[in-house]
């Protein structure tokens, strides 16, 4: 039983940490930064766990949860997520008299939920992650709670996500009837060959599952809810929930998709064609929308709604390529999303304010320092080489050139040209306008740090892309109906 | 595991439908048959005995809508107290904690050393959680 134990300990760890002893802390001292110290020290010691157990490839309780192969590196992304927004968080949440050590508690806990969504072999495992990630999420998005717009930021969230989840659970029990299992291995193998009893059955579940998976990456029909979540919510928080529980969702989607996806089975072609419409006009209406926002942080939740279309293109065609594609974009996203979310995070004042494209007029003059790694951001998500995020859509493209998708990936050069717009709309705005209003400058702390690693992380993705691949290769996917 | 021994129940008790089986399988329903029979004529007597032998004297209060003691009409605009959510979601937490330890109750003897560790660790996280609760004083109610 212990050597079986130790696979799992990356995922044993956080959640003793988080629930039998953070808690507890919390329940008799009431000190802020020694939570803070304590739950960044959880987060890191997970991230080194997972870093060992990589290697330790298979299941465990009943083949429920996977381990080893790209489960731990979602590991190591989402605790590298985990710990930069909790650096950015502490000044941002003492700026607007919002801190209290709860918060961190809660992100410890999305990030608990999200590893189990990376680790599932199981729907309902999948499902728990889903949810635990979720609700963390909500409570966070309404942390500043005297701010109307987090109040609403955090209903509206709320009720949509619990709608999709809904989406998610009959989609499940769907596909459960259909084929009488809710393992990964056992689904797949009887979707593959012509033992499928209940096409139309397990089309309806497929296609539900997807629906709420939609939801919670935010891609088209159902992206409504980002925009007004993500410019409500704190900074701190959009910075995480937008890159960590996305890369989180197209975790857990990556080997549901290879099984409800596979080769042969008979719904292969109708639900690749419908990811692919989803992917494309997902990425269209989010640039397209972002060129019309004046708010800076609507504008980014609009662009990451593109992003989430980008990454939709390795689902498509579901192959390894395709999944190693997702990973590298997943990451480089995460770094330059944080980035710039940090930057606006650093820049905004109390109730909302200096949040407009105009307030970051003339930056370039006031603040060189931060207008030029908001350049670095911005170049990275426009898919400028030699950043991260160049390379993140070179993987995609070509992945869905290979599945035959060719059309796919016009539309989605397309739809980049049309992103550059508004990134640069804000690089131009920062460098070649006179600044007016408010130029008080905002002293950006401990974020610092975040800055300077996901700077450091966006350039190194791009100049030594092949690093990041071969780690990517030498972790595949555990599994393989 | 457990699917295919609910489905191995079911293609059972369907092979058992025959018509060699029918007999005793039939057989094995005459208890529940007569569990409704009990139920049903116990439930329709005491509203036909009370509707005859009761006697009628109506109040403004007897007769409006039963409601646990709540006002059946009055403002859907009323707000309660946060600390009801809370011992209500205590409830349902504690609740749900019994349901699962049926279970493991029952199978205690199959699932052995790893059953028991793996209800103690959830004990031990829920129990965490709640000294959190008490500590942060949410079950005071003044």
């Amino acid at each position: 039983m212990m050597p079986a134990l130790f696979q799992v300990l990356p995922l044993v760890v956080i959640w003793l940490a988080l629930g039998a002893v953070g808690i507890v802390i919390q329940a008799y001292v009431r000190n802020t930064k020694l939570v803070f110290g304590y739950y960044l020290g959880t987060l890191a010691l997970t991230a080194i766990l997972a870093v060992v157990t990589a290697g330790a490839k298979g299941t465990m309780f009943s083949g429920m949860i996977t381990t080893g192969g790209y489960a731990n590196f979602f590991d190591v992304l989402f605790c590298s997520a985990g710990i930069l927004s909790m650096i950015a968080a502490r000044p941002y949440l003492q700026r607007l008299d919002g801190e209290l050590d709860e918060f961190y508690t809660l992100l410890v806990s999305a990030v608990t939920g999200m590893m189990l969504m990376a680790h599932s072999n199981h729907m309902l495992v999948t499902f728990i992650g889903v949810e635990l990630m979720s609700i963390s999420f909500y409570v966070m998005s309404g942390f500043l709670r005297s701010d109307i717009r987090s109040v609403e930021a955090a209903l509206k969230y709320f009720l949509l996500g619990a709608f999709a989840s809904g989406f998610l659970v009959y989609g499940m029990a769907l596909i459960y009837g259909a084929t009488g299992s809710l393992e990964f291995g056992a689904i797949g193998s009887a979707v593959v060959s012509d033992a499928l009893r209940f096409p139309v059955l397990f089309a309806i579940g497929a296609t539900l599952l997807v629906i709420g998976f939609c939801f919670k990456i935010a891609a088209f029909p159902f992206h409504q809810w980002a925009p007004d979540v993500y410019e409500g919510a704190p900074t701190a928080v959009t910075a995480f929930m937008s890159t960590g529980g996305k890369a989180a969702a197209f975790s857990a989607l990556i080997p549901i998709a290879s099984v409800v996806m596979a080769g042969d089975s008979v719904v292969t072609g109708q639900m690749q064609l419908m990811v692919a419409i989803v992917s494309a006009v997902t990425m269209l209406v989010g640039n397209i929308s972002a060129i019309a926002q004046s708010n800076v942080k609507r504008m980014l939740a609009y662009s990451s709604i593109a992003h989430a279309g980008y990454m939709l293109m390795g689902i498509v065609n579901g192959t390894t390529s395709g999944s190693e594609a997702i990973v590298f974009y997943a990451t480089a996203y995460t770094f330059m999303q944080i980035g710039a979310f940090v930057i606006v995070g650093i820049l905004e004042r109390e109730e909302g304010g200096h949040l407009q494209l105009d307030d970051y007029a003339g930056l370039g003059k006031r603040q060189p320092v931060l207008a030029a790694l908001m350049s670095i951001f911005l170049f990275s998500l426009a898919g400028i080489p030699p950043l991260g995020g160049f390379f993140g859509k070179y993987l995609l493209f070509v992945s869905a050139i290979d599945a035959g998708f060719t059309w796919l990936t016009i539309v989605a050069v397309a739809s980049s040209v049309i992103s550059v717009w508004f990134y640069l709309g804000l690089v131009v705005k920062m460098y070649f306008t006179e600044p007016s209003g408010d130029t008080s400058e905002s002293p950006s702390g401990i974020a610092a740090i975040t800055l300077a690693v996901s700077t450091v992380a966006v350039i190194a993705l791009g100049i030594v892309p092949g690093w990041i691949t071969s780690v990517i290769r030498s972790w595949p996917p555990m599994l393989t109906p | 595991m457990l699917n295919e021994f609910v489905w191995r129940c079911i293609f059972a008790a369907n092979i058992n439908c025959s018509p060699i089986h029918l007999y005793g399988y039939m057989e094995s329903y005459i208890p529940l048959m007569v569990m409704i029979a009990i139920g049903l004529l116990f439930g329709v007597s005491n509203i036909v005995l009370a509707e005859v032998l009761g006697p009628r004297r109506s109040t403004r209060e007897k007769l409006s809508t039963y409601e646990s003691g709540m006002e059946p009409v009055k403002t859907a605009r009323e707000r309660f107290s946060v600390k009801f959510y809370l011992v209500a979601m205590m409830f349902i937490l504690f609740d749900i904690e019994i349901v699962f330890m049926y279970p493991w109750a029952v199978q205690f003897q199959e699932l052995g050393m790893y059953g028991f560790v793996a209800m103690l660790l959830f004990m031990v996280l829920l129990f965490s959680g709640y000294i959190y609760v008490v500590k942060k004083g949410a079950l005071r109610w003044d």
